[in-house]
């Protein structure tokens, strides 16, 4: 650890808060419906209205019967069906087919539509077209932020990045403005908001607008400091492998709102068992940050340690064995099931990812973030489409390919391309265009020759091997913003240095020392620098849009530190990953910071590339 | 203020004053005679019309309104029917009742602002006599037809017309009526003879005063109180009664002596006193009557007409308007002569003391004694607050003030509320502005009034004036007034576009709360479409601006107004908007211009209508998007032939977007699904839709060699792709005969360690070995330790002297079995490892 001597980290906010105003909120719109009624609900807003309100809440305020919304008929013998959904148009044509589904047939029902967090005037366009619009009540239930852990709040929206990115639909912008709007009217005044992208920029000013129109009651701030990042100011760190615990039990499980679901190769029987990870699981919360490589030695400590306190027993008397029953035992049998999860899952990551192929992967990836022996990256890229190991797994290294090499040849992006094409089908011709619109994999332009001097000395200088010039050359034609921007930033470690992952040195552990993820990077530069300055060539690459004000209206006064000034809070719009979130409370352990993430969604590689697939 | 006490006359126990409030600033020829006049209350404006009746063209009556203190305010010739009736709303608006049965509504100013029509049974009938009045829901007008039925709207905002019963036997015109508010409803009584009739929305009951003395034959003259709790019934043998109006208790009945009917009646009560009165007038003559046998006479030199207010009377005559109230108990209890009432004393105090004479100490002593000091203060100021006359109100605060001073920890909130508020009534007061509202009428009306009824007036320095003196909130004060004065400057036609909206910037540069988009909105209904604009470049919430500029027709201007605000629902509005009322070709161009508009209306096609988001890439020449729109179709297409056909569009579309790519890529597509198709109609393999890749695989592993064999020439499949297909799939099928065929086929593209792993993974060591040998020096390694040859392998690494290789053939040696192995691999790795 570089710094010590830190006093202890701020305590976080309470965000149950937000949980119990989510659930006040939801009772009170299904009180507007007095009576016995049927409750449809989306299907991805299933878990998180779970956290919310369970059945047995809602079955206290007169909710007959659950469904799930569907395109298929629907089998309710209630007079009134409330629908809980997000606003999107297929949805609401769902809803409306249902709706004239029961005119056709003569059939009389109450309607109401709870579309959360908020209505779009789209959706009453279509209700209208639809001709139902004065058969269903509308409503709007503000459910902006559900938290997952002490720290992590997600606005569980993961259409955002698609939407917002890919289709230009702003219409989240807004959303993310009174989510922060809500946590400032809770947690703030905040002290400085600092950001970057352009989805950033427009949501702080959507917040700002919020803020001017409302009166702030003032009370002492928990949380100081909040920076917003857009996803597409780096989409390198969400593209690569993730090897912290937590990373990898979500690449591989899925980990879904907070709980993931081991299957039988896990649970070693026949069963599937959910579980929630969050910091109340004291096994996992002492592994998620933690390097793969680390865990089993963890583990395996833990287990003595499990095995010690059961062995406590032995030469116990009456009495204390009496006492050691009623108080200890339960919290050992409870560590001891999570344990025996935790190794079984670790095992079964052992299995997938320890092979060679995994080990290669991982090379591959590297030199990819170095830029080191591109063209054999090339062909075990090739090699990896050519025998279908993994759609998705190859587009990620695709576009991990482009990124970090600033566009593909010509040659390349039509080669590798046409393999994929014959390897998964023609449909990903689509895919191709987002991708390409996404600029995440393109073509290098003709025109793009001209790179400075100092690139090329820089890389000279970075390539450790001399023998690798002709390479080097090859590369000296595309203009590389990762490149520069990995330079100017350091974000990738001297590669001859030995890196021992128990003890991590900077944020880096989170991909073996290989590299700094951009996102929290900029995080800590802007945060040690308290805005911008001197970074200036850097935001330039990323294309800007970077900010640095001061918060509310009484912000300028707090001079003292604070230790609501230590509490930064993180909005990543268009989702982060855990490797990001362990990124960020490595940092703040090491600066005596506490982060709040909070996130549009939970991403990762998978999530990220099947969102712009076309169906 | 010697005599404060000059012109008050007691009344039973109370005492009644007369103040003169201003001298009539107008100039009136012929006096009151012969004019329909309408006073509003709390010091409103008078309207005047003079000789009704006219009609010749040549000389149409004229009408005039005027402010309380006489001042023109505006001044027409009427040309509309014959007005039966004048009354003012309570936003001091002017109803002209016509005969009929249409009420024309004019603005303080004579601006003509709506009409409406009593409905029809009036327009057949005529107005035979109308009454405005005023309620909790607002104002409401009360008709007396020709066919002697009662029409009646208690608010004229919200037209309900109601026509009462009819009253039995009424065959001429009541003698006198009246409007009473109760039970939350408008009631009519009414008079005819000696018969009293209550008419509401039902029913017409007959009713009888209590107590009402026999004798009457007729009541000729009735009125109710300001607040409708009080009735005063007048009768042809000169008595009055008075009651409560719901006719249930009688307060007094007194006989006046005059038994001609009254010109006019009202009530002149103040709000809790325990004394109410009627005042009554006849020509010249005007009778204060109260519960007890004294009545007080007044002698009137001129044509007069009372307004009823809250507290008193007003009396307006040619000349002079005055005020008649009952003497405030506290202005009383000061001021009666000899009174030894703490106040009275205070003052008297304070009168010594600025004559330095000792005397006042033992004034204040002994007030103090009664420990009444506070309450003599109180007295002061509440007293200060009735009188009229400024240097009254001073005399009066000065002694509170003085008193003030000998009392510890005494409130200051009624005193300097009392000075702010009197500040603000003496201005009004003002005779410019004419608004003689007292003390009571002020705290009833609320601030927030006065200054609406300043800003109708136009008075708004004032009205600012009075908002930063009284501290209202600045989105509330200033802010409003400000805006009611931007509004009426945009009215002002003769002045330039530039000229207006630069002094409206100016004033309202930095004011809170100002919404500019309601001042545009205002300019735009004056028909001043380029002055909205350019105020609209004001308004900072560029949301605002959207629902005008579509009014206005600017969709243009709307559209990218929306799109800054970042307000995606707004921008969804104005292009649903654009949509109905643009054509189709031009909507498009506009969308083409507004990216985000753009994507957005495609998100909604997308899922609503495909074919318009067709033509929408159509219209933009976007081939390239055209060829993925029909890529995306074909998959939804399950008829072969449409799915060629929906591909062949693609492919010309990419090839007009120089995509030859995705053009060739589509082309393959197009190829593998007739290959598709005849292999089913030759094999009857079913393999539809599936990729290159997927087609190879299942034509190997069913045996299909010649047809994958053609597939891969067709379709340039690479070299190495073929071989670990081919490979996997004879693997698959343990077919090592055909293996060993195909591995000597030709050179292995893909090397030989693949053959050598995938038969390990078969579990076929010995098909394995044979491949061994023929992989690179680079892979032998790894190609002997997949087969468990820990010898071969440390023969090779040796050989190659490669550190790493040995270590890894290392790491696979356990230490008990292969000890030989062990030592020799040691020994060489140490040899690499010195040179």
């Amino acid at each position: 650890m570089a710094q010590t001597g830190w006093r202890d980290a701020p305590d976080l906010p309470d965000f149950s808060l937000l949980k119990r105003l989510a659930r006040d909120q939801l009772i009170y719109l299904l009180e507007q419906l007095p009576g016995k009624k049927d409750l449809f609900i989306e299907a991805d807003l299933m878990s998180p209205l779970d956290r919310i309100a369970n059945v047995t809440t809602l079955k206290q305020h007169e909710v007959d019967k659950l469904y799930k919304v569907e395109h298929k008929p629907i089998f309710s013998t209630s007079d009134q069906l409330c629908f809980l959904i997000r606003p999107r148009v297929q949805t609401v044509k769902w809803v409306c087919d249902i709706v004239n589904a029961d005119k056709a047939v003569g059939r009389f029902r109450q309607y109401k539509i709870i579309f959360t967090p908020q209505k779009f005037y789209v959706c009453d366009t279509v209700l209208e077209e639809q001709g139902v619009y004065g058969d269903v009540t509308t409503d709007e239930w503000g459910f902006y932020l559900l938290p997952l852990d002490d720290d992590i709040i997600s606005m569980e929206l993961p259409e955002f990045f698609r939407d917002n990115f890919l289709e230009g639909d702003q219409r989240w912008v807004t959303t993310a403005g009174s989510a922060l709007h809500l946590l400032h009217s809770l947690y703030g005044p905040f002290n400085k908001l600092y950001g970057i992208g352009r989805t950033a920029k427009m949501a702080y000013e959507s917040w700002r607008e919020l803020l001017e129109e409302g009166e702030q009651k003032p009370q002492k701030p928990d949380i100081g400091n909040v920076f917003l990042i857009d996803r597409d100011v780096d989409f390198v760190t969400p593209l690569c492998s993730q090897v912290v615990y937590e990373g990898l039990v979500d690449d591989i499980f899925r980990i879904k709102c907070g709980s993931v679901e081991f299957g039988p190769d896990v649970t070693s029987s026949d069963k599937s068992i959910k579980v929630m990870l969050n910091s109340q699981d004291k096994v996992f919360n002492e592994i998620r940050n933690e390097h793969f490589s680390n865990v089993f030695g963890f583990l395996s400590q833990k287990a003595r340690n499990l095995q010690t306190a059961y062995d406590k027993r032995q030469g116990m008397d009456i009495k204390q064995m009496k006492t050691f029953v009623s108080e200890e035992l339960k919290g050992l049998k409870q560590e001891h099931r999570l344990l025996s999860l935790h190794i079984g899952a670790s095992e079964s990551i052992m299995k997938k990812k320890t092979k060679q192929d995994f080990q290669e992967l991982l090379k591959t990836e590297h030199s990819l973030l170095e830029g080191f022996e591109v063209r054999e990256c090339i062909s075990y890229v090739e090699e990896h489409i050519n025998r279908q190991v993994s759609m998705i797994e190859s587009l990620r290294l695709l576009c991990l390919l482009s990124i970090t090499e600033n566009g593909l040849l010509p040659k390349d992006y039509r080669s590798l391309k046409a393999q994929y094409l014959q390897s998964y089908g023609i449909e990903h011709l689509l895919t191709f265009a987002n991708l390409r619109q996404l600029g995440i994999l393109v073509e290098q332009q003709p025109g793009e020759t001209l790179t400075v001097m100092e690139s090329k000395v820089g890389k000279l200088v970075n390539d450790k091997t001399a023998g690798k010039l002709t390479e080097t050359f090859s590369s000296l034609a595309k203009k590389s913003n990762f490149r520069a921007l990995s330079r100017r930033l350091t974000l990738v470690p001297k590669s001859d240095e030995e890196y021992d992952l128990r003890v991590p040195k900077d944020m880096a552990y989170i991909f073996s020392g290989a590299y700094v993820p951009l996102s929290c990077k900029l995080i800590e530069q802007v945060l040690e620098r308290d805005g911008w300055t001197g970074l200036e060539e850097v935001t330039r690459m990323i294309s800007g849009h970077e900010f640095a004000v001061s918060g509310g209206s009484n912000g300028g006064e707090a001079r003292v530190k604070t230790d609501a000034q230590r509490i930064i809070l993180v909005m990543f719009l268009g989702g982060c990953t855990y490797s990001e979130i362990a990124a960020l409370r490595f940092l703040g352990k090491e600066k005596g910071l506490k982060f709040i993430v909070v996130t549009t969604a939970i991403t990762n590689s998978g999530r990220m590339l099947e969102a712009l697939l076309d169906h | 203020m010697a005599f404060v006490t000059a012109n008050w006359n007691p009344l039973g126990e109370a005492f009644y004053r007369k103040i003169e409030l201003y001298e009539m600033g107008w100039n009136l020829r012929d006096g009151l005679r012969d004019c329909l006049i309408a006073a509003a209350p709390y010091g409103g404006p008078i309207a005047l019309l003079r000789e009704p009746q006219r009609r010749s063209p040549s000389a149409r009556p004229q009408l005039e309104i005027y402010s309380a203190s006489g001042s023109t305010l505006a001044s027409f010739a009427w040309k509309s029917g014959v007005v039966r009736q004048l009354g003012w709303t309570v936003c001091d608006d002017l109803l002209c009742i016509q005969e009929d049965g249409t009420v024309l509504i004019y603005d303080l100013y004579g601006t003509f602002k709506r009409h409406f029509s009593m409905g029809n049974e009036v327009v057949q009938n005529q107005v035979l006599e109308a009454k405005v009045f005023h309620s909790p829901y607002g104002t409401g007008v009360a008709i007396i037809t020709g066919a002697f039925r009662v029409t009646l709207a208690t608010n004229i905002d919200d037209l309900k017309l109601r026509r009462l019963p009819e009253v039995p036997g009424l065959m001429e015109a009541p003698s006198c009526w009246a409007v009473l508010t109760q039970d939350r409803q408008s009631k009519v009584l009414l008079a005819y003879g000696a018969d009293l009739y209550l008419l509401d929305n039902t029913s017409c009951i007959p009713v009888t005063p209590p107590g009402l003395s026999p004798q009457a034959n007729s009541i000729v003259s009735m009125c109710v109180s300001f607040s409708y709790k009080y009735l005063a019934l007048f009768t042809d043998t000169g008595h009055v009664w008075m009651g409560s109006a719901n006719l249930k208790d009688r307060l007094s009945e007194v006989d006046t002596k005059v038994r001609s009917p009254p010109k006019q009646m009202a009530w002149c009560r103040r709000p809790k006193s325990e004394q109410p009165s009627v005042v009554i007038m006849w020509d010249r003559h005007l009778l204060v009557v109260g519960t007890c046998k004294d009545t007080i006479q007044y002698h009137l030199d001129d044509e007069t007409v009372l307004v009823p207010e809250l507290d008193g009377v007003r009396l307006i005559s040619s000349t002079h308007h005055e005020l008649l109230q009952e003497v405030p108990s506290a202005c009383e209890e000061i001021f009666k002569i000899a009174s030894m009432a703490p106040g009275a004393l205070l003052l008297e105090a304070h009168k010594e003391y600025e004559k330095e004479s000792q005397k006042a100490d033992e004034y204040l002593r002994e007030i103090k004694e009664q420990s009444l000091l506070g309450e003599a203060v109180r007295q002061c100021v509440e007293a200060a607050g009735h009188e009229h006359e400024p240097d009254t109100q001073k005399t009066l605060l000065r002694a509170a003030s003085f008193g003030k001073c000998f009392l510890s920890g005494f409130p200051p909130e009624q005193f300097v509320s009392m000075c702010r508020d009197l500040r603000v009534l003496n201005a009004v007061r003002d005779y410019i502005v004419g608004i003689p509202l007292t003390h009571t009428q002020f705290k009833q009306m609320t601030t927030q009034v006065l200054i609406d009824r300043l800003v109708y007036r136009k008075l708004y320095p004032l009205a600012i004036e009075v908002c930063r003196y009284l501290k209202i909130p600045e989105y509330q004060g200033v802010s409003r007034v400000l805006k009611h004065w931007a509004c009426c400057k945009v009215q002002q036609k003769e002045e330039a576009d530039e000229v207006v909206a630069r002094a409206v910037s100016i004033k309202l540069g930095e004011a809170a709360g100002i919404s500019y988009s309601e001042i545009a909105t205002k300019a735009y209904e004056c028909g001043r479409t380029e002055l909205a604009i350019k105020l609209l470049e004001y308004e900072p919430r560029s949301g605002e601006q959207v629902p005008l500029l579509l009014k206005m027709k600017r969709s243009q201007l709307a559209l990218s107004k929306a799109i800054e605000s970042g307000d995606t629902d707004l921008v969804y509005t104005v292009v649903t908007y654009l949509k109905n009322e643009m054509n189709r070709g031009d909507f498009f161009m506009t969308l083409r211009n507004q990216p985000v508009a753009l994507s957005l209306y495609r998100q909604f096609c997308k899922h609503q209508e495909q074919t318009t988001l067709k033509d929408l890439f159509n219209q933009d020449d976007d081939h390239q998007e055209l060829g993925n729109f029909y890529v995306k179709a074909s998959y939804k297409e399950k008829r072969l032939e449409a799915r060629l056909s929906l591909l062949q569009s693609a492919v010309d579309e990419y090839n007009k977007a120089k995509n030859e790519f995705a053009a060739k890529a589509t082309e393959d597509e197009m190829r593998l699904l007739r290959f598709h198709r005849r292999l089913e109609e030759d094999k009857g393999e079913h393999l539809m839709g599936m990729s290159l890749q997927d087609t190879l695989q299942i034509l190997l592993s069913i045996g299909l060699h010649k047809q994958a064999e053609q597939l891969y020439k067709d379709f340039r499949v690479p070299d190495k792709r073929y071989w670990w297909l081919k490979l996997t799939a004879l693997a698959d099928k343990e077919d090592w005969e055909e293996l060993e065929k195909f591995a000597k086929s030709k050179k292995s593209p893909i090397g030989y360690l693949p053959f050598v792993e995938v038969c390990v993974k078969r579990h076929n060591k010995y098909e394995a070995k044979k491949y061994v040998s023929k992989v690179t020096p680079e892979q032998k390694v790894k190609a002997h330790l997949a087969v468990g040859d820990l010898e071969g392998a440390a023969e090779v690494a040796i050989e190659r002297r490669n550190e790493n290789e040995i270590s890894t053939v290392l790491s696979q040696c356990s230490a008990s079995s292969d000890r030989a192995l062990l030592d020799r691999l040691n020994r060489a790795r140490n040899a690499t490892g010195k040179k």
